[in-house]
């Protein structure tokens, strides 16, 4: 029934007035994202400017939420946005991608991207924790990360693709929330499945049953693999339609993608002046 | 789902409390979710206007369409808007006569005779028809009976022509389905469908009979005739021989007048099951052979070890699909009384998702109830249950002004004895009940006249293997509901009829085996 249940997100007929405001949303829901070896200063500065104005002014576009780097990259973004920006600075940190190393330089890791200036965390769950059947240890470091960020947002990345079924997603999402999880999170988008909608579902699920144990509200973010509008606006669809309107806002949703903006600009500029445009029309990120 | 394995128990840790995302922690009074307006989606109907619907429907005999020997005619009207969209041929004992005579005629000289083989590709071509003009023929079934677009395109089109494929695949291999056996056709199949599923219900019909060798005279329900007429013009198109199938249209008489014909040698019924326990009397001592699907009040019942949120989406295709307006619906819930908060909680919210309005909007949900007198019977017994103290929770969509609409309804604090949770509503609600142990759900759930069919969920296999041995269903679904496959049977127990459609056992129905 998951899904079957999710299927049915991406027959909803998203048309005209709907679908602007719908793309437009997904723009501000955005973690616009460079995670790569090759990243410099320079490259962190295409992403920002994009993350700040991501289309011409005429079409109305909003800011993303944030742009996701590496912890190296941090003081070049911070700098590049100032101290007061409409859009985080949001650091993969804990041995991303696999969060094999030492918990002591994982949380340094996590400390030295605070300073840098980082406004959010997306740390990696430890995989071998949970699949060796020790959620205590996977709780404890999940606990000791939040307290390493301080004053910044705890995303927890679960990826789902190591999990495999729907019953440890939806394990590792209650022990992600219960541990001090501000978001939880797909997928590092490092390995295949990324984001998917049925476990974008069950993680939703588990968010829903865990504000009305504790009257918290958790947010999600899909990551990887999301590349194109209509995708984007399934997710919408989802969220609409399992949490509400509470969660349709860049503060309890986001999506990770790099190459996602542009087809959701090109989708805008189509619903706007009425013919598509190629894809030079578009700066890249 | 581990829900029961409480993260924090197995970690032994406390949670730090904390403000969450600049949203402060909501107090246990307000903890609600809001379905409003923040982002709604635009209207998407599908295009009806490509799709012409004459003004005036005939009878179907012999391969031509003809007036009726009454030349009366009566309305037919779409139930979303009260329009009216055609006027339909009231048949009577003449014409039944008629159709009787030509099917009887097709069968001796032509439809008996002809090779497995050959009949195969009869069906074979009205098949792939049917897949050609699928988005016509959803459009029509749902404004003939209010029926959702996005139920008519994603289901009962897809299964209509996976009925003709199936059964074209058997015409020729007879003798394989019943080793040691030679099947022989049967004769006339006199065939009397209802308006939930006009079409699929015709195929249901339609094609083990003639994949078999019989001929066919059949009555679709006076509300909803139209797809059956477009259906018949798919026959002549597909060259299928004069007077292998007749379409009478008409009211009750009209139907009476095909079982009691003395021509008829095979009668098959899918309806209310007062008129089935009628027609089961006409038959009696005529020889003539008679399958019944009939009404249901299925059990589905939820134990707590289920995956809820799974099970949610269960209760909801289980009723709410097609308004309700189905034989197997899953109308009595059976919860485990220990998540009987959780589970309607969680179903409040859920049914405030559900979109009702438009059938033509490829968004829309819930269409319309399918004829007046079905509305008025929903209002009059979700008032019986008001009446005798359940308390009935109901989705706050807006209802359109014209049209037949019932919203998404259930009633809590439902007991064994309530009408609601005995009487078949055939309409969007549901009745909630609650148990204490597997022994008692199965004991509940076997408590009706009824036994078409049930559902059961539970996480744990060995509970769903010893609890459906014991339920008294035709149908039995774990971990969904609503599935239909032509290979499957299909039928009840006790007042829910006999005979089973679909699979070998349906495909047995219209042959004689000696």
């Amino acid at each position: 029934m998951v899904e079957e249940r999710a299927g049915s997100f991406t027959k909803r007929s998203i048309k005209t007035s709907a679908k602007l405001a719908g793309l437009k949303m997904v723009v501000s829901m955005v973690d616009l994202t460079t995670l790569e070896g090759k990243d410099t200063p320079g490259k962190v500065a295409y992403l920002c400017r994009k993350a700040l104005q991501p289309a011409e002014p005429k079409y109305g576009v909003p800011s993303c939420a944030a742009v996701c780097i590496y912890p190296n990259m941090v003081k070049f973004a911070r700098k590049f946005l100032g101290e007061q920006s409409p859009v985080q600075v949001a650091s993969v940190a804990t041995a991303f991608p696999s969060g094999q190393y030492p918990l002591r330089t994982r949380l340094d890791e996590v400390r030295r991207a605070v300073a840098d200036g980082a406004d959010e965390i997306d740390m990696v769950i430890n995989r071998c924790a949970f699949l060796s059947g020790d959620y205590a240890q996977m709780f404890d470091e999940i606990a000791a990360t939040k307290e390493a960020c301080g004053p910044a947002h705890l995303k927890v990345i679960l990826e789902t693709g190591e999990l495999v079924t729907y019953d440890n997603v939806r394990l590792a999402s209650e022990i992600a929330m219960q541990a001090g999880a501000n978001f939880i999170k797909t997928s590092t988008g490092k390995v295949s499945p990324a984001a998917t909608l049925p476990v974008t579902l069950v993680m939703l699920e588990a968010i829903r049953d865990f504000f009305f144990a504790t009257g918290i509200r958790i947010g999600m973010k899909p990551a990887g693999g999301i590349r194109n509008a209509k995708q984007a606006l399934a997710y919408l669809v989802m969220v609409k339609e399992t949490l509400g309107d509470d969660w349709l806002t860049p503060d309890l949703f986001r999506f990770g993608a790099s190459t996602l903006i542009n087809d959701v600009l090109m989708q805008i500029a189509k619903t706007v002046d009425g013919n598509y445009q190629g894809p030079d029309y578009f700066s890249l990120p | 789902m581990k829900t029961k394995s409480n993260a924090l128990k197995i970690a032994g840790r406390k949670s730090p409390a904390r403000p969450q995302n600049g949203h402060p922690v909501v107090p246990l009074r307000e903890r609600r979710l809001n379905f409003g307006t923040k982002w709604d989606y635009a209207p998407a109907p599908e295009e009806s206007k490509n799709y012409v619907i004459a003004p005036r429907h005939e009878l179907f005999i012999n391969g031509k369409f003809v007036k009726p020997h009454s030349g009366k005619h009566f309305d037919s009207i779409n139930p979303a808007t009260e329009d009216k969209l055609t006027e339909i041929a009231l048949g009577d004992e003449a014409d039944v006569d008629r159709a009787v005579k030509a099917a009887r005629r097709a069968y001796e000289k032509v439809w008996s005779k002809m090779p497995g083989r050959e009949r195969g590709k009869y069906l074979y071509r009205i098949a792939r028809i049917i897949q050609e003009k699928s988005r016509e023929l959803a459009v029509l079934e749902s404004m003939d009976g209010g029926k959702p677009i996005k139920e008519t395109r994603d289901v009962d089109l897809p299964l209509v022509a996976a009925h003709f494929f199936y059964h074209a695949g058997w015409a020729d291999k007879l003798k394989y389905a019943f080793p040691g056996k030679t099947p022989r056709p049967l004769g006339v199949a006199g065939q009397i469908i209802p308006w939930n599923f006009p079409l699929l219900m015709a195929a249901w019909k339609i094609a083990p009979a003639i994949a078999c060798g019989n001929t066919v005279v059949i009555k679709p329900s006076k509300t909803t005739s139209i797809t059956l007429l477009r259906l018949a013009q798919i026959f002549q198109e597909a060259e299928l021989p004069e007077g292998v199938v007749n379409v009478i249209t008409g009211v009750g008489e009209t139907g009476t007048a095909i079982v009691q014909h003395p021509d008829v040698n095979k009668v098959a019924f899918t309806g209310s099951t007062e008129v089935g326990k009628q027609l089961a009397q006409m038959v009696v001592g005529t020889g003539k052979r008679i399958t019944l699907e009939l009404g249901g009040k299925a059990a589905n019942i939820i134990f707590e070890d289920a995956p809820i949120d799974q099970a949610i989406e269960g209760i909801i295709v289980g009723i709410y699909f097609n308004m309700g307006h189905v034989c197997c619906a899953g109308s009595r819930l059976l919860v485990q009384e220990s998540i009987f908060p959780k589970v309607v909680r969680k179903l409040r919210d859920r049914i405030q998702t559900l979109r009702l309005g438009n059938p033509l909007d490829k968004n829309t949900d819930i269409g319309a109830i399918n004829n007046k007198p079905q509305l008025e019977k929903i209002r009059e017994l979700v008032q019986s249950g008001v009446d005798e103290g359940a308390e009935v929770v109901q989705s706050r969509c807006p209802l359109p002004e014209r049209g037949y609409w019932y919203p998404p309804t259930f009633l809590t604090g439902v007991t064994a004895s309530h009408r609601v949770a005995q009487e078949e509503i055939f309409g969007p609600v549901l009745s909630v009940m609650t148990f204490r142990t597997p022994e008692e759900a199965v004991e509940r759930a076997n408590n009706t006249p009824y036994g078409l069919s049930a559902g059961v969920w539970t996480d744990k296999g060995s509970k769903i293997f010893k609890i459906v041995n014991q339920l008294r269903a035709g149908v039995i679904w774990a971990n969904t509901y609503n599935k239909f496959d032509p290979t499957s049977p299909f039928g009840g127990y006790k007042e829910s009829g006999f005979g089973r459609e679909g699979g070998l056992q349906g495909l047995a129905a219209y042959c004689r085996l000696d």
